[in-house]
C-alpha cells in the first residue's frame, strides 16, 4: 500500500506567495506534489466559501498564503484576511474540525525557502491527522 | 409579566395616528392561541382594539419589516421596539437598509419573552390558555387541568441571558430607560469550547443534522437582508434546498453565521424560529465572543455608523494561528 | 382484532423486524422523529413527530441517477435498488391520510417509480390518538382519529395495544404475529375510541369547517382582498412546506461531484422566491402570490383535481412551527368567513 498522502490546497496571493512558490521551484527546493496551488489576486480575495469548498472537494488541509502584513500589493488586503481567517478558523475549531487542517502563512516573493518549508511542514501535520472526515462531502468521493 | 400592556400601546398608537404623525402601525397581532402572535400592520384604532396584543409572546423583532414597510409610501410608520430590537434597528440603519425619516420608533420596556417550546415541553399537548401572573406562568390545559411554572424557567434562552434593557434608538420612550446588563450569554459557548474536538464535532453534528433547510433562520434574521442570497443562486454551486450530504448544512450555517459576523446583534431570532430547535445563536455568539476577545468589545447596533471588527483592522492584530488557540484554548 | 400487552411492544417490533424493516417515532433530544427501529429504541407516544412520515416515502433529497464522465463518453448509472419490505408503526390518523394525498399525486399514471417502489413495500400501522393538541383539526377534513386508516389500525387502552387489520396487507402481517398476540373482541377498543371522540370535541379548532372550500372555488377566492393582510408578515421561508405531511413539490437538480454528476431531487417550497423559476423569471412575483398558491392548492386546486379531497389533513404542524404564526386555520377562518352569509 502506498503511504497516505494528504491533498493540500494552497491559496497563494499573486504578488508575494505565488512568486515565492516560483522561487522555490527555481531554486529546486522540493515540496509535496499534492499541494495544489490556487492563485488569487490577494489573500483578501479568499472568501470563506472557497475554503469550505476546497474541503468539500476533497482537500485534507487548506493553507492561505499572502504578503507579509504591511507589504500587501493593495496596501491593506492581508490585514482583513488576518481578521477573517482568525474568526473562520476558530469557528471550524469550534465545530470540531481539527484546527491543524487550516493555516495562514505570510510568504514573500523572496522567501522560496520558507514556502517550501511551510508546505513540507503543513503536509506533514495534515498527514498525521489522516483523511479529512469531518468536513467531507461523500458525493465528491470517488 | 410585561410592565406595559396592550391598552397603553393602543393609546399611544391611536394618538400618533390621530395627530397625523404616522399613518400605519407595525405591531403584534392576536393569533389562534394565547401564544401565537403574528407581526401585523394596523391603520385604525378599531383594528388595534380588535387585534393588537402585547404580552409575553411578542418576541418577534419588528426591525426587519421596516425595510419592506418604508418602501410602501410617503407616510411614516410607527414601530414599537423592545430594547433588543433597537440594536437591530440601528444596525439596519448603519447598513442604509431603510429611510429613518419614514419611521417613528417608540421604545417599549420588555421583561423578557417566554419560550413557547419550553412551555409546550413542560405542559404537554392541549394548551388552552396561558396567563402570566405573580405566581408564574399559569397554563390551562384541555385534559390535564392547570399547571403553574416558574416564570424564569419558561423564559426564552435569549431573554434569560438578556444583554441589555437599554433602548439604543427611539423617537419616544415609554417607561424608563434601562441599563446594559452583565449577561452570561457566552457561558454556553465557553462550555462547548471546553469540550474535546471529538465532542464538539459530535455535538454540532447532532444539532446541525436536524436542519431541514427551511431557511427560516435566514429569512427572519435582521442582518440577512441581501436581495438575493448566495444560497438562492443556482450558479453558486451550493444548492438552496438540498441536504443530500451532511456537508451542506455545515456549509450553510458556517457561511450564514460568518456573513452576519460583526453585524449580528445577537437578537436570537434565528433560534426562536428554528422549527428543529437548533441552537443557532451559539454560532453567532461564538463569532461575537471571539471578536470581542481578539479586538476588543464591540456590540453591533449600539451606535449607528459604527465600524464592525471585520471591516476594520489593526497593524498588530494577532495571527490567525494564535487567535484560534486564544479563542479555543490549548488542546 | 388482536391484542398485545403494551409492555411487550419490543417483542412485537422484534418479531416484525425478522421480516421487515421497522420505522417508528422515537423521542430524540429535541422532539420526536421517525427512525429505523433497533433494539433499545422506545416507541414515542408524542402526537406529532417533527418531520412527518412523508420523509420515508418521499425523502427530502433523493439521488435519482449518476452520470459517469470518462473522456468524451457519459455513462448513465441507475442508482435505484428495490426497497425492502417495511412497516411504519405509530402513524397518526392525519399522517395516514396524508399518504393517501401523496399517493394520488405520485401513483397517478405515469406513476413515480421511486415513490412507488417504497410505497408498495410498506405496511402502515396507524395509531389512534389519545390526547390531541390544541393545534389539531383533522376532523375538519373528515378524518377520525378514533378510527385511523392504514393497513393495521392500533389503539392503546391502558396496558393493552389493540390491532385491527384494514387491508389484506394488514391481515397478512397480523397473521404472522399470531404467535405473540391474542384474540380480542371486536369492541375491545371502544373505550379508547370513545375517549378520543370526547376529547376531540373540546379542541379549540373543533368547529373549523372546510365546507366553504373545495373544487370550483378558484374564481371566488383568488382575488379575495384578505390575502394581502394574511400574507403581509410571511417571511417566505419553507418551514410550513417542509413540516407538512402533504406538500409534494420538488425540484430536480444536478450536482457536479468533480468526477461526474449526480442527479437528485429535493423538496421545493412554493414559498421560496425561486420556486418554479424559469428563464423568463418567476411566475409568482410577490409573497402574496406565493402565499396564496400554497393555501389555494391545499383547499381548492387539489380538491379540484382529486374528487374533492383536500390536501390538508389538519395535523397542526404548521400551526406549531410557523415563525410568524400564520397558518391554514387562520386562512380558512378569514377567507371562508363570508361564506356564512351565502
Amino acid at each position: 500500500m502506498q503511504p497516505y498522502k494528504p491533498l493540500i490546497v494552497a491559496f497563494c496571493c499573486n504578488w508575494c506567495s505565488y512568486a515565492g512558490a516560483d522561487l522555490a521551484g527555481n531554486n529546486r527546493l522540493s515540496y509535496p506534489a499534492d499541494v495544489k496551488i490556487i492563485r488569487v489576486p490577494c489573500s483578501c480575495r479568499v472568501n470563506p466559501m472557497f475554503i469550505l469548498r476546497a474541503f468539500q472537494r476533497g482537500a485534507d488541509g487548506v493553507i492561505l498564503c499572502g504578503c507579509h502584513p504591511g507589504d500587501c500589493h493593495y496596501t491593506t488586503g492581508n490585514y482583513y484576511t488576518r481578521r477573517r481567517m482568525s474568526l473562520l478558523f476558530s469557528m471550524l475549531d469550534y465545530l470540531g474540525i481539527e484546527r491543524e487542517r487550516t493555516r495562514v502563512e505570510w510568504v514573500s516573493a523572496a522567501e522560496g525557502a520558507k514556502f517550501a518549508a511551510t508546505m513540507n511542514d503543513f503536509a506533514e501535520t495534515v498527514a498525521a491527522l489522516g483523511e479529512n472526515k469531518r468536513l467531507e462531502d461523500l458525493r465528491c468521493k470517488k | 409579566m410585561q410592565k406595559i400592556n396592550r391598552e397603553a400601546l393602543i393609546e399611544k398608537a391611536a394618538a400618533l395616528l390621530d395627530a397625523g404623525t404616522v399613518d400605519r402601525v407595525l405591531a403584534w397581532k392576536r393569533g389562534e392561541f394565547d401564544y401565537d402572535v403574528t407581526p401585523g400592520l394596523f391603520t385604525t384604532r378599531e383594528q388595534m382594539e380588535a387585534e393588537l396584543v402585547f404580552g409575553d409572546f411578542c418576541g418577534a423583532n419588528m426591525s426587519k419589516y421596516l425595510i419592506k414597510e418604508t418602501l410602501k409610501g410617503e407616510g411614516k410608520v410607527l414601530v414599537f421596539l423592545k430594547p433588543c430590537d433597537t440594536y437591530s434597528f440601528n444596525q439596519l440603519l448603519t447598513e442604509h437598509r431603510f429611510d429613518r425619516e419614514k419611521v417613528y420608533a417608540v421604545g417599549i420596556p420588555c421583561e423578557g419573552m417566554l419560550s413557547v417550546t419550553a412551555i409546550k415541553a413542560a405542559a404537554g399537548d392541549g394548551i388552552s390558555k396561558i396567563d402570566v401572573t405573580e405566581e408564574g406562568v399559569v397554563v390551562e390545559t384541555l385534559f390535564d387541568g392547570t399547571k403553574v411554572f416558574g416564570h424564569d424557567e419558561m423564559l426564552a434562552e435569549r431573554c434569560r441571558n438578556c444583554k441589555s434593557k437599554r433602548h439604543v434608538a427611539y423617537d419616544e420612550l415609554m417607561g424608563e430607560e434601562g441599563e446594559v446588563l452583565d449577561s452570561a450569554r457566552f457561558d454556553e459557548v465557553a462550555k462547548i469550547e471546553a469540550m474535546s474536538s471529538e465532542e464538539r464535532f459530535a455535538f454540532w453534528q447532532g444539532e446541525l443534522s436536524r436542519c431541514i433547510r427551511c431557511n427560516a433562520c435566514r429569512d427572519v434574521c435582521p442582518a440577512c437582508t441581501c436581495e438575493k442570497c448566495v444560497f438562492g443562486n443556482p450558479d453558486s454551486g451550493i444548492e438552496n434546498k438540498a441536504i443530500t450530504d451532511s456537508f451542506e448544512e455545515k456549509m450553510f450555517h458556517i457561511i450564514r453565521a460568518f456573513h452576519v459576523a460583526g453585524r449580528c446583534t445577537d437578537c436570537g431570532e434565528c433560534s426562536r424560529v428554528c422549527p428543529q430547535q437548533i441552537p443557532l445563536h451559539l454560532l453567532n455568539r461564538k463569532f461575537i465572543k471571539d471578536a470581542n476577545n481578539l479586538w476588543g468589545d464591540y456590540q453591533a447596533g449600539e451606535e449607528v455608523g459604527s465600524r464592525a471588527p471585520l471591516v476594520d483592522f489593526d497593524f498588530d492584530d494577532m495571527e490567525p494561528g494564535e487567535a484560534v488557540i486564544k479563542n479555543g484554548g490549548e488542546q | 382484532m388482536r391484542a398485545i400487552s403494551y409492555a411487550k411492544l419490543d417483542t412485537l417490533f422484534a418479531k416484525i423486524a425478522e421480516t421487515h424493516g421497522v420505522y417508528l417515532p422515537v423521542e430524540g433530544k429535541k422532539g420526536t422523529d421517525y427512525k429505523r427501529w433497533e433494539q433499545g429504541d422506545v416507541y414515542s407516544t408524542a402526537l406529532n413527530s417533527n418531520r412527518s412520515p412523508k420523509d420515508i416515502f418521499f425523502p427530502q433529497s433523493e439521488n435519482l441517477m449518476d452520470f459517469k464522465v470518462e473522456g468524451k463518453s457519459i455513462e448513465i448509472v441507475d442508482t435505484r435498488s428495490e426497497s425492502e419490505d417495511f412497516v411504519i408503526f405509530g402513524v397518526r390518523a392525519c399522517d395516514v391520510k396524508s399518504i393517501e394525498v401523496l399517493d394520488r399525486v405520485f401513483l397517478k399514471e405515469p406513476a413515480d417509480s421511486y415513490y412507488e417502489n417504497r410505497r408498495s413495500h410498506a405496511v402502515i400501522m396507524s395509531m389512534a390518538c389519545t390526547k390531541p393538541a390544541e393545534t389539531c383539526f383533522c376532523k375538519t377534513f373528515g378524518i377520525d382519529p378514533a378510527e385511523p386508516m392504514g393497513d393495521i389500525a392500533c389503539w392503546v387502552d391502558g396496558e393493552v395495544l389493540y390491532m385491527n387489520a384494514n387491508t389484506e396487507k394488514g391481515e397478512a402481517l397480523l397473521e404472522k404475529l399470531e404467535g405473540i398476540t391474542e384474540e380480542a373482541s371486536a369492541d375491545a377498543a371502544d373505550t379508547a375510541k370513545a375517549l378520543i371522540t370526547e376529547r376531540m370535541a373540546k379542541l379549540p379548532l373543533a368547529a373549523l369547517k372546510a365546507d366553504a372550500f373545495g373544487a370550483g372555488k378558484t374564481q371566488k377566492y383568488f382575488d379575495h382582498p384578505a390575502w394581502a393582510e394574511l400574507s403581509e408578515a410571511c417571511l417566505g421561508c419553507g418551514t410550513c412546506t417542509y413540516v407538512c405531511p402533504t406538500c409534494q413539490c420538488y425540484d430536480i437538480k444536478d450536482f457536479n461531484t468533480g468526477h461526474g454528476v449526480k442527479r437528485f431531487r429535493c423538496w421545493d417550497s412554493c414559498m421560496y422566491s425561486d420556486f418554479t423559476q424559469m428563464s423568463a423569471g418567476q411566475p409568482r412575483l410577490t409573497q402574496l402570490e406565493r402565499f396564496r398558491q400554497r393555501f389555494m392548492h391545499k383547499l381548492v386546486y387539489y380538491p379540484e383535481n382529486n374528487d374533492g379531497m383536500f390536501s390538508c389533513v389538519g395535523c397542526g404542524r404548521c400551526l406549531a412551527k410557523c415563525p410568524i404564526k400564520m397558518n391554514i386555520a387562520k386562512v380558512m377562518k378569514t377567507i371562508g368567513k363570508e361564506n356564512d352569509n351565502d
